[in-house]
Protein backbone atom coordinates (compact mmCIF):
# COMPACT_ATOMS: atom_id res chain seq x y z
CA UNK A 1 0.00 0.00 0.00
CA UNK A 2 2.95 2.51 0.96
CA UNK A 3 4.81 1.79 -2.45
CA UNK A 4 1.24 2.33 -4.41
CA UNK A 5 0.66 5.64 -2.44
CA UNK A 6 4.13 7.26 -2.67
CA UNK A 7 4.78 5.92 -6.52
CA UNK A 8 1.39 8.13 -7.77
CA UNK A 9 2.34 11.16 -5.69
CA UNK A 10 5.79 10.90 -7.27
CA UNK A 11 4.16 10.75 -10.45
CA UNK A 12 1.68 13.62 -9.89
CA UNK A 13 4.30 15.63 -8.69
CA UNK A 14 6.78 15.07 -11.61
CA UNK A 15 4.25 15.52 -13.98
CA UNK A 16 3.25 18.94 -12.40
CA UNK A 17 -0.32 18.30 -11.04
CA UNK A 18 0.34 19.03 -8.14
CA UNK A 19 3.66 21.19 -6.37
CA UNK A 20 3.15 19.16 -2.74
CA UNK A 21 1.97 16.23 -1.50
CA UNK A 22 0.45 16.55 2.39
CA UNK A 23 0.89 13.16 4.37
CA UNK A 24 2.39 11.17 6.80
CA UNK A 25 5.60 11.10 8.51
CA UNK A 26 7.00 9.29 11.15
CA UNK A 27 6.63 11.07 14.71
CA UNK A 28 8.42 10.43 18.07
CA UNK A 29 7.39 6.44 17.99
CA UNK A 30 7.36 4.96 14.74
CA UNK A 31 3.46 4.17 15.50
CA UNK A 32 3.04 7.89 16.41
CA UNK A 33 2.28 9.26 13.21
CA UNK A 34 2.37 12.79 12.27
CA UNK A 35 0.99 14.78 9.69
CA UNK A 36 3.63 16.36 7.16
CA UNK A 37 4.08 18.41 4.06
CA UNK A 38 6.97 16.89 1.01
CA UNK A 39 7.47 18.57 -1.87
CA UNK A 40 9.95 16.43 -3.63
CA UNK A 41 10.59 12.52 -4.98
CA UNK A 42 13.21 12.84 -2.35
CA UNK A 43 11.25 13.98 0.48
CA UNK A 44 8.56 11.65 -0.29
CA UNK A 45 11.19 8.52 0.15
CA UNK A 46 12.52 9.47 2.70
CA UNK A 47 9.93 10.29 4.99
CA UNK A 48 6.14 9.51 3.85
CA UNK A 49 4.35 6.68 5.80
CA UNK A 50 0.97 4.79 5.22
CA UNK A 51 0.22 2.33 7.29
CA UNK A 52 -1.68 0.89 10.19
CA UNK A 53 -0.55 3.56 12.23
CA UNK A 54 -2.15 6.70 10.04
CA UNK A 55 -4.38 7.64 12.47
CA UNK A 56 -4.23 11.57 11.82
CA UNK A 57 -7.09 13.34 9.92
CA UNK A 58 -5.42 15.38 7.09
CA UNK A 59 -8.00 17.68 6.01
CA UNK A 60 -7.94 20.44 8.86
CA UNK A 61 -4.48 20.90 7.76
CA UNK A 62 -5.88 21.41 4.06
CA UNK A 63 -8.16 24.82 5.41
CA UNK A 64 -4.69 26.37 5.09
CA UNK A 65 -2.54 24.49 3.00
CA UNK A 66 -5.27 24.77 -0.11
CA UNK A 67 -4.79 28.58 0.10
CA UNK A 68 -1.33 28.56 -0.38
CA UNK A 69 0.06 28.93 -4.32
CA UNK A 70 -0.63 25.98 -6.55
CA UNK A 71 -2.43 22.65 -5.98
CA UNK A 72 -1.21 20.53 -3.52
CA UNK A 73 -2.40 16.19 -2.89
CA UNK A 74 -4.16 14.92 0.09
CA UNK A 75 -4.60 11.70 1.20
CA UNK A 76 -7.73 10.87 2.86
CA UNK A 77 -8.99 8.22 4.57
CA UNK A 78 -12.49 7.19 4.39
CA UNK A 79 -13.37 8.95 7.63
CA UNK A 80 -11.56 11.89 6.71
CA UNK A 81 -13.36 12.45 3.38
CA UNK A 82 -16.16 13.10 4.94
CA UNK A 83 -14.66 15.85 7.71
CA UNK A 84 -13.39 16.84 4.06
CA UNK A 85 -16.23 17.44 2.69
CA UNK A 86 -18.02 19.02 5.50
CA UNK A 87 -15.16 21.34 5.52
CA UNK A 88 -15.85 21.76 1.68
CA UNK A 89 -19.66 22.35 2.09
CA UNK A 90 -18.44 25.59 4.93
CA UNK A 91 -16.26 27.12 2.48
CA UNK A 92 -13.52 26.78 3.99
CA UNK A 93 -11.39 25.20 1.26
CA UNK A 94 -10.42 25.58 -1.77
CA UNK A 95 -11.37 22.79 -3.65
CA UNK A 96 -9.74 23.79 -6.93
CA UNK A 97 -6.27 23.32 -5.01
CA UNK A 98 -6.84 20.34 -4.08
CA UNK A 99 -6.07 16.84 -5.68
CA UNK A 100 -7.66 13.87 -3.53
CA UNK A 101 -6.39 10.52 -3.04
CA UNK A 102 -8.58 8.61 -1.30
CA UNK A 103 -6.97 5.66 0.52
CA UNK A 104 -8.20 2.06 2.08
CA UNK A 105 -8.14 2.21 5.02
CA UNK A 106 -8.92 -0.95 7.21
CA UNK A 107 -8.80 0.96 10.99
CA UNK A 108 -6.08 2.22 12.65
CA UNK A 109 -4.30 0.98 15.57
CA UNK A 110 -4.55 2.99 18.85
CA UNK A 111 -1.20 2.93 21.02
CA UNK A 112 -3.75 3.91 24.09
CA UNK A 113 -5.55 0.52 23.69
CA UNK A 114 -2.58 -1.85 23.14
CA UNK A 115 -1.15 0.30 26.48
CA UNK A 116 -4.36 -0.36 28.23
CA UNK A 117 -3.92 -4.28 27.87
CA UNK A 118 -1.07 -3.60 30.48
CA UNK A 119 1.77 -3.48 27.95
CA UNK A 120 4.49 -1.81 29.22
CA UNK A 121 7.81 -0.46 27.73
CA UNK A 122 6.29 0.28 24.54
CA UNK A 123 9.82 0.68 22.02
CA UNK A 124 7.87 0.47 19.04
CA UNK A 125 5.02 -1.02 16.93
CA UNK A 126 4.93 -3.09 13.66
CA UNK A 127 1.72 -4.21 11.36
CA UNK A 128 1.43 -7.03 8.85
CA UNK A 129 -2.62 -6.03 8.61
CA UNK A 130 -3.38 -9.24 10.37
CA UNK A 131 -1.57 -8.78 13.94
CA UNK A 132 0.64 -5.96 15.46
CA UNK A 133 3.67 -6.65 17.08
CA UNK A 134 4.79 -4.83 19.91
CA UNK A 135 8.24 -4.28 20.51
CA UNK A 136 8.86 -3.71 24.67
CA UNK A 137 11.76 -3.54 26.65
CA UNK A 138 10.78 -6.95 27.82
CA UNK A 139 10.46 -8.46 24.50
CA UNK A 140 7.79 -8.95 21.40
CA UNK A 141 4.24 -9.41 21.53
CA UNK A 142 1.78 -10.18 19.06
CA UNK A 143 -1.67 -9.35 19.11
CA UNK A 144 -4.62 -9.72 16.81
CA UNK A 145 -5.16 -5.99 14.55
CA UNK A 146 -9.03 -5.72 15.85
CA UNK A 147 -8.06 -5.92 19.38
CA UNK A 148 -5.85 -3.24 19.21
CA UNK A 149 -8.59 -1.05 17.38
CA UNK A 150 -9.07 2.24 19.04
CA UNK A 151 -12.96 3.03 19.58
CA UNK A 152 -13.59 5.43 16.30
CA UNK A 153 -12.77 2.10 14.24
CA UNK A 154 -14.02 -0.56 16.16
CA UNK A 155 -17.39 0.87 15.92
CA UNK A 156 -16.58 2.31 12.17
CA UNK A 157 -18.88 4.30 10.44
CA UNK A 158 -18.01 4.33 6.90
CA UNK A 159 -15.45 2.82 4.85
CA UNK A 160 -16.82 4.49 2.14
CA UNK A 161 -15.20 7.48 0.66
CA UNK A 162 -17.51 10.43 -0.27
CA UNK A 163 -15.27 12.88 -2.02
CA UNK A 164 -11.91 11.73 -4.13
CA UNK A 165 -10.93 12.59 -7.49
CA UNK A 166 -9.00 9.13 -7.31
CA UNK A 167 -8.90 5.70 -5.35
CA UNK A 168 -5.99 3.35 -4.23
CA UNK A 169 -7.01 0.36 -2.61
CA UNK A 170 -10.68 -0.59 -3.08
CA UNK A 171 -14.11 1.75 -1.95
CA UNK A 172 -16.02 0.02 1.18
CA UNK A 173 -19.72 0.42 2.48
CA UNK A 174 -21.50 2.46 4.69
CA UNK A 175 -21.77 0.97 8.01
CA UNK A 176 -25.59 1.42 9.59
CA UNK A 177 -25.64 -0.74 12.37
CA UNK A 178 -25.49 1.78 15.02
CA UNK A 179 -22.93 -0.02 16.84
CA UNK A 180 -21.39 3.48 17.60
CA UNK A 181 -23.96 4.30 19.77
CA UNK A 182 -23.69 1.94 22.12
CA UNK A 183 -22.07 3.51 25.00
CA UNK A 184 -24.43 6.71 24.60
CA UNK A 185 -27.16 4.13 25.66
CA UNK A 186 -25.37 2.60 28.07
CA UNK A 187 -24.94 6.19 29.40
CA UNK A 188 -28.41 6.64 28.98
CA UNK A 189 -30.11 4.10 30.80
CA UNK A 190 -27.90 4.84 33.89
CA UNK A 191 -29.65 7.51 36.54
CA UNK A 192 -28.59 11.00 36.15
CA UNK A 193 -26.75 10.25 39.52
CA UNK A 194 -24.34 7.93 37.78
CA UNK A 195 -23.89 10.00 34.92
CA UNK A 196 -22.98 13.07 37.01
CA UNK A 197 -20.48 10.78 38.33
CA UNK A 198 -19.48 9.40 35.14
CA UNK A 199 -18.35 12.88 33.88
CA UNK A 200 -17.00 14.29 36.45
CA UNK A 201 -14.62 11.50 36.75
CA UNK A 202 -13.75 11.35 32.99
CA UNK A 203 -13.93 15.17 32.61
CA UNK A 204 -11.90 16.25 35.69
CA UNK A 205 -8.88 14.75 33.94
CA UNK A 206 -9.19 17.99 31.71
CA UNK A 207 -6.04 19.80 31.87
CA UNK A 208 -7.33 22.13 28.91
CA UNK A 209 -4.53 21.29 26.83
CA UNK A 210 -7.21 22.42 23.79
CA UNK A 211 -5.49 19.52 21.66
CA UNK A 212 -9.74 18.33 21.13
CA UNK A 213 -10.21 21.86 20.56
CA UNK A 214 -7.18 22.08 17.94
CA UNK A 215 -7.07 18.93 16.31
CA UNK A 216 -10.93 18.65 15.65
CA UNK A 217 -11.75 19.59 11.75
CA UNK A 218 -15.18 20.90 13.35
CA UNK A 219 -13.34 23.77 15.46
CA UNK A 220 -11.72 25.65 12.75
CA UNK A 221 -12.82 29.36 13.09
CA UNK A 222 -10.03 31.43 12.86
CA UNK A 223 -11.56 33.19 16.13
CA UNK A 224 -12.29 30.52 18.66
CA UNK A 225 -14.45 31.60 21.61
CA UNK A 226 -12.34 30.24 23.77
CA UNK A 227 -9.36 32.58 22.61
CA UNK A 228 -11.40 35.26 23.37
CA UNK A 229 -9.66 36.96 27.04
CA UNK A 230 -13.42 38.25 27.98
CA UNK A 231 -14.47 34.92 28.05
CA UNK A 232 -13.30 33.87 31.50
CA UNK A 233 -11.99 30.71 29.65
CA UNK A 234 -9.04 31.79 28.09
CA UNK A 235 -6.49 29.29 27.15
CA UNK A 236 -5.64 28.18 30.70
CA UNK A 237 -6.10 25.17 33.07
CA UNK A 238 -9.44 24.79 34.09
CA UNK A 239 -9.37 25.76 37.86
CA UNK A 240 -13.50 24.81 38.76
CA UNK A 241 -15.75 21.27 37.90
CA UNK A 242 -17.65 24.39 36.08
CA UNK A 243 -15.03 25.62 33.71
CA UNK A 244 -14.29 21.72 32.89
CA UNK A 245 -18.05 21.17 32.42
CA UNK A 246 -18.11 24.40 30.32
CA UNK A 247 -15.14 23.72 27.88
CA UNK A 248 -16.86 20.61 26.88
CA UNK A 249 -20.30 21.83 27.00
CA UNK A 250 -19.76 24.38 24.74
CA UNK A 251 -17.57 22.99 22.65
CA UNK A 252 -19.64 19.66 21.32
CA UNK A 253 -22.31 22.49 21.10
CA UNK A 254 -20.63 24.49 18.40
CA UNK A 255 -19.51 21.76 16.34
CA UNK A 256 -23.01 19.97 16.83
CA UNK A 257 -24.64 18.78 13.42
CA UNK A 258 -21.44 19.53 12.35
CA UNK A 259 -19.21 17.09 13.77
CA UNK A 260 -18.87 13.92 11.10
CA UNK A 261 -17.81 11.28 14.18
CA UNK A 262 -14.40 11.28 13.05
CA UNK A 263 -12.97 10.42 16.42
CA UNK A 264 -9.81 12.69 16.63
CA UNK A 265 -10.78 14.50 20.11
CA UNK A 266 -10.96 10.99 21.70
CA UNK A 267 -7.43 10.09 20.14
CA UNK A 268 -5.18 13.10 20.69
CA UNK A 269 -6.59 14.06 24.42
CA UNK A 270 -3.51 12.95 26.29
CA UNK A 271 -5.83 11.87 29.46
CA UNK A 272 -8.29 9.62 27.44
CA UNK A 273 -11.36 11.32 28.26
CA UNK A 274 -13.91 9.59 25.77
CA UNK A 275 -15.03 12.82 23.98
CA UNK A 276 -16.78 11.41 21.46
CA UNK A 277 -19.40 10.03 23.48
CA UNK A 278 -20.32 13.93 23.90
CA UNK A 279 -20.13 14.23 20.11
CA UNK A 280 -22.04 10.99 19.24
CA UNK A 281 -25.19 12.13 21.66
CA UNK A 282 -25.90 15.42 19.72
CA UNK A 283 -25.34 12.80 16.54
CA UNK A 284 -27.73 10.19 18.19
CA UNK A 285 -30.27 13.28 19.46
CA UNK A 286 -30.25 14.96 15.80
CA UNK A 287 -30.73 11.46 14.35
CA UNK A 288 -33.73 10.39 16.76
CA UNK A 289 -35.14 14.29 16.51
CA UNK A 290 -34.77 15.45 13.29
CA UNK A 291 -34.06 12.65 11.20
CA UNK A 292 -31.31 10.56 10.22
CA UNK A 293 -28.43 13.05 9.26
CA UNK A 294 -24.54 12.32 8.39
CA UNK A 295 -22.25 15.41 8.48
CA UNK A 296 -20.08 15.50 5.37
CA UNK A 297 -21.85 13.18 3.20
CA UNK A 298 -22.98 15.36 1.06
CA UNK A 299 -22.95 18.92 0.11
CA UNK A 300 -26.47 20.26 -0.30
CA UNK A 301 -28.46 19.48 2.12
CA UNK A 302 -28.95 21.62 5.14
CA UNK A 303 -27.17 21.22 8.70
CA UNK A 304 -29.73 20.03 11.19
CA UNK A 305 -29.32 23.24 13.45
CA UNK A 306 -29.65 25.70 10.33
CA UNK A 307 -32.61 24.39 9.42
CA UNK A 308 -36.13 23.57 11.18
CA UNK A 309 -39.90 22.00 10.13
CA UNK A 310 -42.97 23.55 11.78
CA UNK A 311 -43.88 19.78 13.50
CA UNK A 312 -40.10 19.67 15.10
CA UNK A 313 -40.41 17.85 18.62
CA UNK A 314 -40.75 20.77 21.80
CA UNK A 315 -38.37 20.43 23.97
CA UNK A 316 -40.41 18.70 26.78
CA UNK A 317 -39.71 15.67 24.66
CA UNK A 318 -35.93 15.63 27.00
CA UNK A 319 -38.35 15.14 30.31
CA UNK A 320 -40.56 12.42 28.66
CA UNK A 321 -38.45 10.80 27.25
CA UNK A 322 -37.73 7.21 28.88
CA UNK A 323 -34.90 6.44 31.37
CA UNK A 324 -34.26 7.07 34.69
CA UNK A 325 -34.64 10.07 36.51
CA UNK B 1 -44.80 39.35 42.44
CA UNK B 2 -45.06 38.78 45.64
CA UNK B 3 -42.03 38.63 48.51
CA UNK B 4 -42.18 35.23 50.61
CA UNK B 5 -41.40 35.27 54.06
CA UNK B 6 -40.90 32.05 54.71
CA UNK B 7 -37.03 31.33 55.67
CA UNK B 8 -35.69 28.07 54.29
CA UNK B 9 -34.03 27.70 50.66
CA UNK B 10 -35.10 30.23 48.06
CA UNK B 11 -34.28 29.01 44.45
CA UNK B 12 -32.72 31.59 42.33
CA UNK B 13 -34.24 31.26 38.63
CA UNK B 14 -33.47 32.81 35.33
CA UNK B 15 -36.11 33.25 32.91
CA UNK B 16 -35.15 34.79 29.62
CA UNK B 17 -38.39 36.07 27.85
CA UNK B 18 -38.55 37.23 24.54
CA UNK B 19 -39.66 40.81 23.91
CA UNK B 20 -42.39 40.40 22.07
CA UNK B 21 -44.46 37.74 23.71
CA UNK B 22 -43.02 36.41 26.71
CA UNK B 23 -42.06 40.03 28.52
CA UNK B 24 -44.77 41.02 27.47
CA UNK B 25 -47.12 38.00 29.05
CA UNK B 26 -44.90 38.60 32.28
CA UNK B 27 -46.34 42.04 32.28
CA UNK B 28 -49.50 40.69 31.61
CA UNK B 29 -49.58 38.79 34.46
CA UNK B 30 -48.59 41.77 36.84
CA UNK B 31 -50.92 44.47 35.47
CA UNK B 32 -53.30 41.34 36.10
CA UNK B 33 -52.46 41.22 39.64
CA UNK B 34 -51.25 37.51 39.28
CA UNK B 35 -48.86 36.01 41.92
CA UNK B 36 -46.24 34.71 40.97
CA UNK B 37 -42.80 34.35 42.93
CA UNK B 38 -40.40 36.81 43.01
CA UNK B 39 -37.79 33.83 43.05
CA UNK B 40 -37.85 34.66 39.36
CA UNK B 41 -35.47 36.84 37.58
CA UNK B 42 -36.51 37.87 34.10
CA UNK B 43 -33.72 38.65 31.30
CA UNK B 44 -35.04 40.28 28.42
CA UNK B 45 -33.70 39.36 25.03
CA UNK B 46 -34.76 40.53 21.82
CA UNK B 47 -36.30 36.88 20.51
CA UNK B 48 -35.49 33.03 22.45
CA UNK B 49 -33.37 32.66 19.38
CA UNK B 50 -30.69 35.38 20.79
CA UNK B 51 -30.68 32.63 23.38
CA UNK B 52 -26.84 31.15 23.38
CA UNK B 53 -26.14 28.04 25.42
CA UNK B 54 -23.23 30.16 26.92
CA UNK B 55 -26.29 32.18 28.51
CA UNK B 56 -27.85 29.28 30.13
CA UNK B 57 -24.38 27.90 31.33
CA UNK B 58 -23.55 31.08 32.60
CA UNK B 59 -26.78 31.55 34.69
CA UNK B 60 -26.16 28.50 36.19
CA UNK B 61 -22.28 29.80 36.70
CA UNK B 62 -23.25 32.71 38.98
CA UNK B 63 -25.73 31.10 41.00
CA UNK B 64 -28.74 29.85 39.12
CA UNK B 65 -30.75 26.78 40.27
CA UNK B 66 -32.75 26.95 37.96
CA UNK B 67 -33.02 28.49 34.04
CA UNK B 68 -36.61 28.67 31.91
CA UNK B 69 -36.41 29.85 28.18
CA UNK B 70 -39.98 31.57 27.28
CA UNK B 71 -40.76 32.15 23.68
CA UNK B 72 -42.99 33.37 21.21
CA UNK B 73 -45.39 30.42 20.12
CA UNK B 74 -44.08 28.50 17.15
CA UNK B 75 -45.52 30.51 14.47
CA UNK B 76 -45.78 33.98 16.05
CA UNK B 77 -42.20 34.59 16.44
CA UNK B 78 -41.84 38.73 15.41
CA UNK B 79 -39.06 37.86 13.64
CA UNK B 80 -40.91 34.62 11.83
CA UNK B 81 -38.85 31.72 12.29
CA UNK B 82 -35.80 32.92 15.26
CA UNK B 83 -38.14 30.22 17.59
CA UNK B 84 -38.15 27.62 15.51
CA UNK B 85 -33.98 27.68 15.60
CA UNK B 86 -34.28 27.96 19.00
CA UNK B 87 -36.29 24.96 19.98
CA UNK B 88 -34.09 23.21 17.89
CA UNK B 89 -30.71 24.48 20.02
CA UNK B 90 -32.35 24.25 23.24
CA UNK B 91 -33.47 20.78 22.71
CA UNK B 92 -30.42 19.43 21.87
CA UNK B 93 -28.20 21.68 24.81
CA UNK B 94 -31.14 20.55 27.45
CA UNK B 95 -30.52 17.27 26.56
CA UNK B 96 -27.33 17.14 26.87
CA UNK B 97 -27.25 19.15 30.22
CA UNK B 98 -29.37 15.98 31.15
CA UNK B 99 -26.94 13.58 29.41
CA UNK B 100 -23.96 14.76 31.47
CA UNK B 101 -26.15 14.65 34.38
CA UNK B 102 -27.42 17.65 35.57
CA UNK B 103 -30.60 17.07 36.95
CA UNK B 104 -33.04 18.19 33.60
CA UNK B 105 -35.89 19.51 35.76
CA UNK B 106 -33.58 22.59 36.02
CA UNK B 107 -33.55 23.47 32.57
CA UNK B 108 -37.26 24.64 30.91
CA UNK B 109 -38.42 26.05 27.61
CA UNK B 110 -42.44 27.57 27.45
CA UNK B 111 -44.28 29.12 25.19
CA UNK B 112 -45.88 32.30 26.50
CA UNK B 113 -47.88 34.14 24.46
CA UNK B 114 -48.46 38.49 24.78
CA UNK B 115 -51.62 37.18 25.88
CA UNK B 116 -50.91 34.93 28.34
CA UNK B 117 -50.13 36.51 31.91
CA UNK B 118 -52.39 33.57 33.85
CA UNK B 119 -50.09 30.90 32.14
CA UNK B 120 -46.91 32.76 32.72
CA UNK B 121 -47.79 32.81 36.10
CA UNK B 122 -48.82 29.54 35.95
CA UNK B 123 -45.97 27.99 34.74
CA UNK B 124 -43.08 30.07 37.06
CA UNK B 125 -45.38 28.74 40.37
CA UNK B 126 -44.82 25.53 38.90
CA UNK B 127 -41.20 25.42 37.82
CA UNK B 128 -40.28 27.61 40.95
CA UNK B 129 -42.05 24.77 43.15
CA UNK B 130 -40.17 21.90 41.20
CA UNK B 131 -36.53 23.65 41.76
CA UNK B 132 -37.33 24.14 45.17
CA UNK B 133 -37.78 20.74 45.74
CA UNK B 134 -34.62 19.87 44.02
CA UNK B 135 -32.71 22.20 46.04
CA UNK B 136 -29.47 24.24 45.37
CA UNK B 137 -28.03 23.10 42.29
CA UNK B 138 -24.59 21.67 43.39
CA UNK B 139 -23.63 19.84 40.04
CA UNK B 140 -23.45 22.76 37.57
CA UNK B 141 -22.25 25.64 40.01
CA UNK B 142 -19.04 27.84 39.95
CA UNK B 143 -16.93 27.76 43.96
CA UNK B 144 -15.66 31.03 43.08
CA UNK B 145 -19.53 32.41 42.36
CA UNK B 146 -20.85 31.63 45.17
CA UNK B 147 -21.17 34.31 48.71
CA UNK B 148 -19.47 32.52 51.85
Amino acid sequence: MQEAVISRAKELLADGTVNRVVGWKAGEFAYDTTPAVFTSAEELDAGFIYNDFCAPNLSKYIIKESRKEGKLLVFLKPCDSYSFNQLLKEHRILRENVYIIGVECTGKVDADTVKSKGIKGITGMESDGENVTVHTLYGDKTIPKSETLGDKCKTCKSKKHVIFDEMIGNDGEVNNDGARFEMVKKLEKMTSEERYEFWRGELSKCIRCNACRNVCPACSCENCVFDNPASGIQQRAATDSFEENMFHLIRAFHVAGRCTDCGECTRVCPQNIPLHLLNRKYIKDINEFYGEYQAGEDLDTRAPLNAYTFGDCEPNIVYKRGGKE
Amino acid sequence: MQVNETKGFRPKIVAFCCNWCSYAGADLAGTNRINYPADVKIIRVPCSCRVNPMFILRAFQRGADGVIMCGCHPGDCHYTSGNYFARRRMTLLFSMLDYMGIEKERTRVEWVSAAEGAKFAATMNEFVETVTKLGENKRLEDLRCKKQ
